[in-house]
């Protein structure tokens, strides 16, 4: 493959987007390249697909071309008609991911800078946090009804176990000598909280938020699929699949994916540009 | 306990220390400490007085306990019995600085430099302007050479430790801990930084309790050498080093120096063995 203008855009941008660290002179050059394989492998997987469809390797019944799924793909994002499911599932993860993260990070602090505190609930958050989340789906529904509360509580639940566990662990493993510091000149516990756990846990919390808001968009792909919905990515993918629109299950699933990567992007890309003194 | 026994041929003067006698420039008086880690006894029953307006370094072998009797004495490890008393005061009426042996880790990171000096000075309510303005001052004290507006992690081993010395001397404490301050730093940085301690202690006469594991560090810059016993700890000899200030280079090579540190040497080789 050959680099297109575009992708040596891309490659300029990721040397320029850490200005702390930037890298050694020589190491550019390497990085360029690194653009295009990362591409290779989704190239490769297209060109696999597209092979084993020209040569009816695969039925079509089950796996329409890549030119038929991208074709219908493009055009139902052209018409819109995808964006009506797309906002939805975005809007819904994205209020579960907050209500998640507005309970986890606080509930977390306290619960990880008392170890004893923490060791009472354990037991608790573990279980919970081994329990599939789909088991409580009922629970949910009867308290909520089955609506949008429903899926959004849910998998608020879900994720904010994640976030609660996470931010927890990186609070109980702050160095000593930092909360020592602070109490040595004089701040009070919940100065200490705020000022000095709170970053040292920062880490540790975005891999929470992280995992946390992947869990969320599964949770609620999964509620618009069963617990009835009119809208939404998983209410379209199910859909799709009851009339035997291939195509248009297949280009959902691809969105979705897409969405769910998207979200791993952004806070990886978050995570670096916040925590800009990892490592030291 | 020591014996305080002086003998006409000691070349370096030693200070009887009665138990119950408070010296008049006692800054922090220490009396009956114990403390026990599970079953190890580390102190008992330890009294100890400490100059107000003087540096104190202390200095004893391995595991005797130097840095968690600092840590007891700031308030930072929990005593098990006993008293700290400073000038009277508790430890929560007194204004304290600390500067930590792994400054990395000890100054924050997530803050810029500048910040990290302020810090104290935000607990204690300071304005922004009073906070900006103390950094300043202490800037020029120091005369620092590097950009406070960076982050910490930005600055060399020695400029990082630097700062944690002006964040600790930010507040005006009436005391300074020092818990092994140079030991993470290469030669160069720690000749320079012992000076400027050296500077700053001149002209502020605070209290200075520093815990030392480089004898020749201790007693360049102590007017009073703590050496202590093994577990359970006391102290086996308090040495007076009165050599004029601003102490230099020629300090080093002087005979009271060199006596000083011989017999400090002596008494700890004599701990050691026993």
């Amino acid at each position: 493959m050959t680099q297109s203008p575009v992708l040596e855009d891309e490659a300029r941008l990721i040397d320029s987007q850490d200005p702390i660290h930037p890298p050694p002179p020589g190491t550019k050059t390497r990085r360029r390249v690194k653009v295009p394989l990362a591409l290779t492998g989704p190239v490769l997987l297209l060109a696999i697909w597209w092979v084993a469809a020209q040569a009816d390797l695969v039925s079509e019944k089950l796996l329409p071309g890549p030119v038929e799924t991208l074709g219908a793909l493009w055009t139902s994002l052209l018409s819109g008609d995808m964006m009506l499911d797309i906002g939805p599932t975005l809007l819904r993860t994205v209020y579960a991911f907050l209500i998640a993260a507005g309970i986890g990070i606080p509930i977390g602090i306290v619960l990880g800078s008392s170890p004893s505190l923490y060791r009472t609930m354990e037991v608790v958050i573990d279980f919970f946090r081994s329990t599939p989340v789909t088991a409580v789906f009922p629970l949910f529904l009867l308290i909520f009804g089955i609506g949008d509360a429903a899926k959004i509580s849910v998998a608020a639940f879900a994720a904010g176990l994640i976030v609660l566990f996470n931010v927890a662990y990186g609070v109980m493993s702050a160095r000593q000598t930092r909360i020592m510091a602070s109490k040595v000149m004089g701040a009070s516990r919940p100065r200490i909280l705020k000022d000095v756990m709170f970053f040292e846990s920062l880490t540790q919390t975005f891999v929470g938020l992280r995992t946390g808001v992947s869990i969320a968009l599964v949770v609620i792909i999964v509620a618009e699929m069963f617990i009835g919905s009119d809208n939404g990515m998983g209410h379209r993918i199910i859909d799709a699949q009851q009339v035997y629109d291939l195509t248009d299950m297949y280009s959902s699933i691809l969105v979705t994916g897409a969405i769910g990567y998207g979200f791993n992007r952004l806070f990886l890309g978050l995570d670096k540009r916040l925590i800009h003194w990892a490592g030291h | 306990m020591s014996t305080g026994i002086t003998t006409a041929t000691d070349p370096v003067k030693q200070v009887p220390w009665p138990r119950f006698v408070m010296r008049p420039h006692t800054h922090i008086h220490i009396r009956g400490l114990s403390k026990a880690f599970g079953e190890k006894v580390l102190f008992d029953d330890l009294d100890l007085d400490i100059l107000k307006g003087k540096i104190t370094c202390i200095f004893g072998p391995n595991g005797c306990g130097k840095s968690s009797l600092l840590n007891m004495i700031a308030g930072l490890v929990p005593i098990d019995q006993g008293s700290v008393l400073f000038d009277g005061k508790t430890f929560d009426e007194t204004r304290t600085g600390y500067v930590f042996q792994n400054y990395r880790e000890a100054l924050f990171p997530w803050m810029r430099t500048a910040e990290n000096i302020a810090y104290p000075l935000k607990i204690a309510g300071y304005s922004k302007a009073d906070r900006r303005a103390r950094v300043k001052e202490l800037a020029e004290i120091f005369d620092i050479g590097f950009d406070l507006t960076g982050y910490p992690y930005e600055l060399s081993g020695g400029q990082q430790q630097l700062a944690s010395v002006m964040r600790a001397l930010a507040p005006h404490p009436e005391v300074l801990f020092l818990d092994e301050p140079f030991s993470a730093l290469d030669y160069e940085m720690t000749l320079v930084l012992r000076d400027k301690l050296q500077e700053v202690f001149q002209a502020t006469g605070l209290t200075m309790v520093m815990v030392s594991h480089d004898l020749e560090e201790a007693v360049y810059l102590a007017d009073e050498i703590l050496l202590l016993t093994k577990p359970p700890t006391t102290v086996a000899e308090r040495l007076v080093f009165d050599a004029p200030r601003p102490r230099n280079t020629e300090t080093l090579t002087s005979e009271r120096f060199v006596q000083t540190k011989a017999r400090s040497l002596e008494v700890f080789q004599r701990e050691v063995r026993r």
